[in-house]
């Protein structure tokens, strides 16, 4: 192992993850890359009250659609992506960068190609009730009080670097 | 002469060091599979508490864990003698900062009597076992998660928050990375550290928190420490505390929850319901504090009906006149870690160099990545800077400053740029129209909230 490793495996504050970039949550408030695949919540275009869940799992490619009262998607036919799953792929493209997005998804595209290109996708089970539950438990984090302890665990938490110089460990492989 | 002082550690942390490296790289394999230069590893940590008071429970652990039984108790064994390592190492690198600053410290803290533990715990306990069995490099994405329900369960606790918190972080990172065994590297020390935190954090009983005595007085603001991670932003506050009977060094803090998607300069909204702190650090104020609560180890417990805003005070100025002759107040004996000391310095007379400080001939090297996006101060400033506020901080074997504030000259004019100066929104044009965009996701999450969370 080199010494740059052994150095960097012997800090107690180093980045880890790196940090999402912000993006416009209008249409697509929630994406995450999370239980191997990639999943989010679409906002409906013509009704305020509903929500689509989209998801799109890992290796397969098994695409997923429904809205929050587990209505399918009638734009999801098959194995063509409705136009919620091409808009989440967008936005977690800006929120982690493509090429993290790809290595979760096991895209493989080539140089200036979108990722869309690079689905070859299947259908999925219907994941909508873990994937809004996950947004609520999202959710659920502007609700809680503020704190005035002193958590000194955070000391090893700065907050985002304007510039980050290393890279996390996910994005070393 | 600061960096002189500060170049060579202690006697006996290094010593310290390597006995924690030994029980952590254990950790990377897990405790189920230990191999001969784990066994190793875990006899040395036995061995340097061989002639303690906690020598016979840890030996006894280790004697456990070789022959494989891995039980809470034999793990809180563990993760108590690597706290008491550390706690040392702790204990001497500030010693060290304080003979080298010349800082006066208040020496003890009287004992914390310990409190039962909540119910939710446990979940978290039994998770932290099985890490410690699996080790690192056997995480995979199930086990990454498996945590998720218990720390859900601790979060409307607002005594969990701290070990909610910390593991809402720790998790964070898992995931992120999980399945670890493909990785090439492993933040080895540091998830050691916030796993043997945790786990004394989850047990049964733990300290309660620190008695706090009201106080009045003014508090004069040096400089603003940021910390993140997704779900959290914090501010805290390193000021000294006038009173009748001198002057202290203190902190203070408030945190919110908060999501992924909010971050940079937005992270400030989330602290809104603080409007005069935020107020006194953007338009850089001294606070007049009445019946504000402070603890033994020198932490302001923040409530802004306690507070109103002072004059106009420079924290530089503050620096200068102020802050050589404040008294330091000691950790909290639970918390000490090399990582969180954090002392305000005073540097002047230095001269920028690559990615540090030349003092006095001698390098002393910057935190950068410690620099945040949620606030003006950037590398590029730090490094045509004359004169610096920051945190001494020790990592990786070395000291190092994070800074706080810089003065530097602009256009012939000397102006200060401080990490909090944007704490009610960014003064530049460019990062006010960027976090207007991106603060809307503030408003687009809570709109979604109220409308999903009650439906």
């Amino acid at each position: 192992m080199d010494n740059d490793v052994v150095a960097w495996e012997r800090r107690s504050v180093t980045p880890v993850i790196t940090p999402v970039r912000p993006r416009k949550l209008a249409k697509v408030p929630f994406v995450e890359l999370a239980e191997g695949r990639l999943q989010g919540v679409v906002s409906s275009g013509s009704d305020i009250a509903r929500v689509y869940v989209s998801s799109i799992t890992a290796v397969e490619h098994g695409l997923s659609c429904s809205t929050n009262n587990n209505r399918p998607c009638g734009g999801l036919r098959g194995a063509a992506p409705c136009k919620h799953l091409q808009a989440l792929l967008v936005e977690a493209e800006l929120q982690y960068g493509t090429a993290r997005v790809a290595r979760y998804l096991r895209i493989e595209v080539a140089q200036g190609q979108d990722l869309l290109s690079g689905l070859h996708p299947s259908t999925a089970p219907n994941q909508a009730a873990q994937v809004f539950s996950s947004f609520l438990r999202h959710l659920t984090y502007l609700e809680l009080p503020a704190s005035t302890d002193p958590l000194p665990e955070l000391h090893w938490f700065p907050a985002s670097p304007a510039v980050p110089s290393a890279q996390g460990v996910a994005d070393a492989g | 002469m600061l960096a002189e002082a500060l170049g060579a550690p202690p006697e006996g942390v290094e010593a310290a060091v390597t006995v924690v490296d030994g029980l952590d790289r254990a950790l990377v394999h897990g405790l189920s599979r230990v191999d001969d230069e784990g066994a190793a590893a875990l006899e040395a940590t036995a061995a340097a508490f061989a002639d303690s008071p906690p020598g016979e429970r840890i030996a006894e652990a280790v004697g456990k864990i070789l022959a494989g039984t891995v039980s809470d108790e034999h793990l809180v064994a563990l993760a108590a003698a690597r706290l008491a390592l550390l706690a040392a190492a702790h204990d001497a690198l500030l010693a060290q900062s304080d003979s080298a600053l010349g800082r006066h410290r208040d020496g003890v803290i009287p004992p914390i009597a310990s409190a039962p533990n909540g119910i939710p715990v446990a979940g978290c306990r039994s998770w932290l076992r099985e890490l410690a069995i699996a080790g690192w490099r056997g995480v995979d994405r199930e086990l990454a998660s498996a945590a998720a329900q218990s720390v859900q369960a601790l979060l409307p606790d607002p005594g969990q928050r701290r070990l909610a918190v910390l593991l809402d972080g720790l998790t964070a990172e898992l995931q992120a990375v999980a399945p670890v065994a493909g990785q090439q590297r492993v933040p080895v020390r540091r998830w050691a550290d916030l796993w043997s935190r945790a786990l004394v954090l989850s047990q049964p009983t733990v300290a309660g928190p620190a008695p706090a005595t009201p106080v009045d007085g003014r508090l004069l603001v040096l400089g603003v420490d940021l910390h993140e991670h997704p779900t959290v932003f914090r501010a805290q506050v390193h000021g000294l505390l006038e009173q009748s009977d001198g002057v202290r060094l203190v902190r203070t803090s408030i945190a919110a929850p908060k999501v992924d998607t909010i971050t940079g300069p937005s992270a400030w909204r989330m602290l809104a319901g603080f409007p005069v702190l935020l107020g006194a650090l953007a338009q850089r104020r001294a606070v007049e504090l009445s019946g504000m609560p402070l603890t033994p180890s020198g932490d302001l417990i923040w409530d802004d009906a306690a507070a109103g805003a002072g004059e106009p005070s420079d924290p530089f100025t503050v620096a200068q006149v102020r802050l050589a002759g404040a008294t330091a107040m000691s950790t909290a004996p639970l918390d000490r870690h090399p990582a969180v000391i954090a002392e305000p310095v005073l540097l002047q007379g230095y001269t920028p160099n690559g990615a540090g400080l030349e003092l006095d001939g001698r390098p002393l090297p910057v935190a950068v990545d410690r620099i945040p996006a949620a606030g003006p101060l950037t590398r590029e400033l730090v490094g045509a800077s004359t004169a610096c506020i920051g945190l001494l901080r020790w990592d990786g074997g070395r000291w190092a400053v994070q800074p706080l504030a810089v003065q530097v000259v602009q256009k012939k004019k000397l102006v200060t740029v401080h990490t909090a100066d944007w704490a009610l929104g960014p003064t530049e044009a460019k990062a006010a129209k960027d976090e207007a965009g991106a603060g809307m996701a503030v408003a687009v999450l809570r709109e979604r909230a109220g409308r999903l969370l009650r439906t």
